[in-house]
């Protein structure tokens, strides 16, 4: 989230009670009693957003919550659904001559087709690994001679800084930065799971720095249609723990509605702002293949006709393949994001799947369900202690 | 014009001389070094000796609390007092990028005269070599040190169920410091490093007769990377508690950001103790009176329910290991 954050409001953020005030102890325990007296029935809960993943297997939720709670994993990790063709036009960009390919995170670390871009840094390619978005102005005013590629990825919560940088871009006139846009848009991945009928899903935990920028709104459609209780949530563990009990509740209830338990941070509409400035530079994809979903209408974004001229997808088109590629047959990534199976299902987790050489890109993304299995669910694998 | 180094200060000839003897001579004075010979001759007491070699490089070279010169010292004396050992003696050398400012190297240099009078090592030889532009990133420096092992047996090897584990220190503050000033980010408070030799305090608890079983400096790798390695090592199981583990409330805040975990950010100046049972609060009153090692805590202890794995327990009471850490650290996208 710091991306999203100038300094001044890094300033203003008492961090103190950002993170302890949400880890207390006796609110975590008393929040499992009550959680554990009310809930009798069943309740598959899916987390959307990778973030979410992380606290609950982070700090063992799972452990101090009644057996009749289970978490699907989601979706919701922008590293993972991306498909290797897509690495792969990474990779052909930053091979070019001539060329900076700047990007966030650990994309550089998925493997594509043959390489990934930490290898081919390692062979001389000049690759950069972002914090922020911006940084690509200074990269681009440093190398006037050399083309800069933003590999622009994520979710609605990084979308509104890389229109910022469209605009900073187009502003300044610089003319050697590119833009190759991958970002996706999680209601349209949730309508595909829900409407598969794959997953058994009976609640969401709807995505925290997501529904900052869109509103909880674009949830209420879903909520609706399939009458499953949504539940935003922060990223804190008892926000967490809160919003398992409201989607108990609903469930007793039998209530289907967007409830917001983010509300220090989220409303319902969201941050028009942003959402404007990314309607100002970008528009929908007719469809966007996701990795181990497949094709799902309008999920992800593109540049508009306007401003072609920055789109690195129209202007390297030559260098970009466009095959298609799917899988190692043993990697069950696909079924994992759409929640149908969990990571300890997989044949290869843990031994030719592993952070350090992983197959699949869940196990590749720090955000990945299966890298946050391999890093704190261990002990549960094990059974033991809990 | 502000005065640099320039490939004829590594010629060998009269700028190398100059440099050598206006900075290098005039801030770690020391008759062993003065007497200029191909190397130093020396005279050592104890016949265990400890010897360890450490490079140093860091972007940026400067940072709150700290530069690479302090880091350079306090690096390796920390080698040898992690083996029980006075330091006594280290050698130096430089690998300075063409057009460096001379008013950096002597503000490094001085930062290593400061640290070296804290435990008294001296620096008795010493080599510069000046690399064309683009050759180093600045400045790389190597140390090397010698020194008196005082306190026997320290080992990876020696941690058996009862024993107590010790930070001396809030954990992941270099790193936090580094990355926060690597990228920018803006806090509050100033967050330093915590850079500094771990002499004096270990001499005390060496003195006080605290049973010391392993000690490391949770450099590289943090806090997790010393217990895992322990853990297998010694083929034991390792349990800490997350909050006993003290971290400061900034580097929380970096990590909350970024998503990392404060465990397994490098550190300059904090070590992890193991000591047999019933020592912690003796030490821990010992560690107290120094302001390197004020913030110390008993974090866990050792046990066998899981060989070669550290259990890391929530305040909850749930509970997971403490993988080693993996990789580069790349922060967290959403």
């Amino acid at each position: 989230m710091v991306r999203l954050m100038t300094k001044r409001e890094m300033r203003t953020m008492p961090e103190v009670d950002l993170i302890e005030g949400f880890r207390d102890p006796l609110h975590m325990k008393a929040l499992a009693e009550v959680i554990k007296k009310e809930c009798v029935s069943k309740i598959n809960i899916m987390e959307v957003c990778g973030g979410h993943t992380h606290t609950i297997m982070k700090f063992g939720l799972s452990q101090i919550l009644p057996d009749l709670i289970d978490f699907v994993h989601g979706p919701g990790c922008p590293v993972c659904i991306m498909p290797k063709e897509r690495i792969d036009h990474a990779i052909a960009l930053a091979s070019m001559p001539n060329t900076i390919l700047a990007t966030l995170g650990d994309m550089i670390r998925v493997p594509g087709s043959k390489t990934s871009l930490q290898k081919l840094r390692a062979d001389g390619k000049d690759i950069r690994s972002l914090y922020s978005p911006l940084d690509v102005l200074k990269i681009a005013k440093e190398n006037p001679d050399k083309k800069v590629v933003f590999f622009a990825i994520g979710f609605e919560t990084t979308t509104p800084m890389s229109a910022v940088l469209i605009q900073h871009v187009i502003e300044q006139k610089l003319t050697n930065v590119y833009f190759h846009i991958n970002h996706v848009t999680v209601p349209e991945a949730v309508e595909a799971i829900m409407s598969s009928g794959d997953a058994k899903i009976d609640a969401f935990l709807g995505p925290s720095h997501v529904s900052v920028i869109t509103g909880y709104k674009i949830y209420e459609p879903i909520a609706q249609k399939y009458k499953t209780p949504i539940v935003v949530a922060g990223f804190e563990p008892t926000d967490v723990m809160e919003s398992v009990l409201r989607i108990v509740r609903q469930v007793n209830e039998k209530k289907a509605f967007v409830d917001n338990e983010y509300a220090r941070a989220v409303s319902r509409e969201g941050n028009v702002k942003a959402q404007n400035l990314i309607n100002t530079y970008m528009e929908k994809r007719t469809h966007f293949r996701w990795r181990g979903i497949g094709d799902i209408p309008l999920s992800a974004l593109k540049l508009k006709d306007e401003f072609a001229y920055l789109d690195a997808e129209i202007i390297f088109k030559d260098v970009l393949p466009t095959q298609e590629l799917d899988d190692h047959k043993m990697c069950i990534c696909g079924d994992i994001l759409k929640g149908k199976a969990k990571p300890f299902d997989c044949k290869v987790f843990g031994k030719a799947c592993t952070p350090s050489n992983p197959m699949g890109s869940c196990m590749v993304s720090s955000e990945g369900a299966c890298s946050a299995y391999f890093k704190y669910g261990k002990l549960s694998q094990k059974g033991g202690m809990l | 014009m502000s005065k640099k180094i320039l490939l004829s200060h590594g010629g060998g000839g009269e700028e190398t001389q100059s440099l050598i003897k206006e900075l290098f001579f005039k801030h770690f004075d020391n008759e062993i070094l003065l007497r200029m010979e191909d190397a130093a001759s020396l005279v050592m007491e104890s016949k265990r000796i400890a010897f360890t070699t450490d490079s140093f490089t860091v972007t940026p070279l400067f940072f709150n609390g700290g530069n690479i010169g302090k880091l350079a010292i306090a690096g390796t004396v920390n080698d040898l007092v992690m083996m029980g050992a006075k330091p006594r003696y280290l050698t130096c050398s430089f690998m300075i990028e063409e057009g460096f400012l001379y008013s950096d190297l002597e503000k490094i240099v001085l930062a290593m005269r400061d640290e070296m009078a804290k435990s008294g090592v001296k620096i008795v030889a010493g080599d510069t070599k000046v690399v064309p532009k683009g050759g180093v990133d600045g400045l790389f420096i190597n140390t090397s040190g010698i020194g008196e092992i005082v306190y026997e047996g320290i080992s990876a090897h020696n941690l058996q169920e009862g024993h107590a584990i010790l930070v001396s220190n809030e954990v992941g503050n270099h790193g936090a410091c580094i990355l926060a000033k690597r990228e920018d980010i803006e806090l509050e408070s100033e967050l330093k490093t915590d850079c500094a030799s771990l002499w004096e305090p270990v001499k005390a608890l060496i003195e006080a007769g605290i049973k010391i079983k392993a000690l490391r400096d949770a450099t590289r790798g943090g806090l997790s990377a010393v217990l895992n390695e322990w853990a297998e090592t010694s083929g034991v199981c390792i349990e800490v508690f997350e909050e006993k583990i003290p971290v400061a409330n900034e580097v929380k805040g970096v990590c909350e950001l970024l998503g990392f975990e404060p465990y397994e950010f490098a550190n300059e100046g904090t070590m992890v103790l193991c000591l047999e049972a019933g020592e912690e609060e003796k030490a821990l009153a010992i560690l107290r009176q120094f302001d390197e090692t004020k913030k110390a805590a008993l974090i866990g202890s050792v046990s066998t329910k899981y060989v070669n794995k550290v259990v890391l327990s929530t305040p909850w009471g749930s509970k997971r290991f403490l993988e080693p850490p993996k990789g580069e650290l790349l922060p967290r996208i959403c």
